[in-house]
């Protein structure tokens, strides 16, 4: 059986979810049939993913130097 | 109610402990307490204030008042949830008072998220070379990418990718539905997208001047 086609506005409102792998496996399908066919729209899934790769490390914002002992300092003087 | 996996079992016992010591006088216990979280609490303060120096001082104010505060938190939820429904809050009230006066307000109901979001066309991803991956440059175009996206997205953008939070914890932190948080999050992740993305080095946030954010 042939999976449903989808279009591509369809599929940029699900490639965050289908990013996190929260679509149904109907959906995913029906999308991964849809990136073989849509240039496009693999390059936004390729782009999307590589965003959610760069700045997964957590290291994004970097601590203000010494940024630690004027938190505790201040800790200290609490009331 | 999902049970907890043993090890977030184990680290709310532990935490539970701290909070008695804290309440019971020992100050040390909450510096034990917090210190884990410092990153998040400083990341979601950036998140909406941008700035380095106004981002440290509201995780400090925030740390202060989850201190003053501590006696009536209520274990329904997590301490770092609480501690970052603080520092939100914290954060939130600085930016009012700051650009009260500004035209964009925070709260400003066109900033919605209705409509779709038409990506733009490139071929491909330009691969970032390694040697750059991990310099200050980079990392310094991904945070203006970033501040280029409009409070509500960046906010979720922040949690959920940088700090990898879960779109529930997201959407408790921010006070908002979790449909919200994936709605605004594909937002964020697109409009990332283009902008970092090859052909187009500057931010194509409607009304506001075009910004080169990619140095290389």
């Amino acid at each position: 059986m042939s999976t449903i086609e989808i279009s591509c506005l369809e599929v940029w409102r699900e490639i965050s979810n289908f990013l996190d792998d929260e679509v149904s496996s109907e959906m995913r399908e029906r999308m991964e049939a849809h990136f073989k066919e849509c240039q496009h729209c693999k390059a936004v899934l390729d782009g999307t993913r590589n965003v959610v790769g760069l700045v997964g490390d957590g290291q994004l914002f970097q601590m203000p130097h010494g940024f630690n002992k004027r938190l505790y300092k201040k800790i200290q003087g609490a009331t | 109610m999902k049970t907890d996996i043993p090890e977030q079992a184990q680290l709310r016992a532990n935490e539970a402990e701290l909070i008695k010591r804290v309440c019971n006088g020992d100050r040390e216990a909450f510096y034990e307490l917090v210190q884990p979280y410092e990153r998040l609490v400083y990341a979601t303060a950036i998140s909406v204030v941008k700035n380095p120096a106004d981002a440290e001082e509201v995780a400090q104010e925030a740390v202060l008042k989850a201190f003053s505060n501590l006696a009536s938190f209520r274990a329904e939820s997590k301490f770092s949830t609480w501690m970052l429904q603080i520092t939100y809050n914290e954060a939130r009230m600085r930016l009012r008072k700051a650009h009260s006066h500004l035209y964009e307000s925070i709260d400003d109901p066109r900033q919605s998220e209705d409509g779709d979001y038409w990506p733009k066309d490139f071929a491909d991803w330009r691969p970032i070379p390694s040697e750059l991956f991990e310099t200050d440059e980079v990392r310094q175009a991904i945070q203006n990418a970033t501040n280029s996206l409009r409070a509500i997205y960046r906010e979720v953008f922040v949690l959920r990718d940088v700090q990898n939070l879960s779109t529930k914890e997201t959407a408790t932190i921010l006070g908002i539905s979790e449909v919200a948080v994936k709605i605004r999050l594909l937002r964020a992740r697109l409009q990332m997208r283009d902008t970092l993305a090859p052909g187009i080095d500057g931010c194509g946030v409607r009304g506001q001047p075009y910004q080169k954010v990619r140095p290389w």
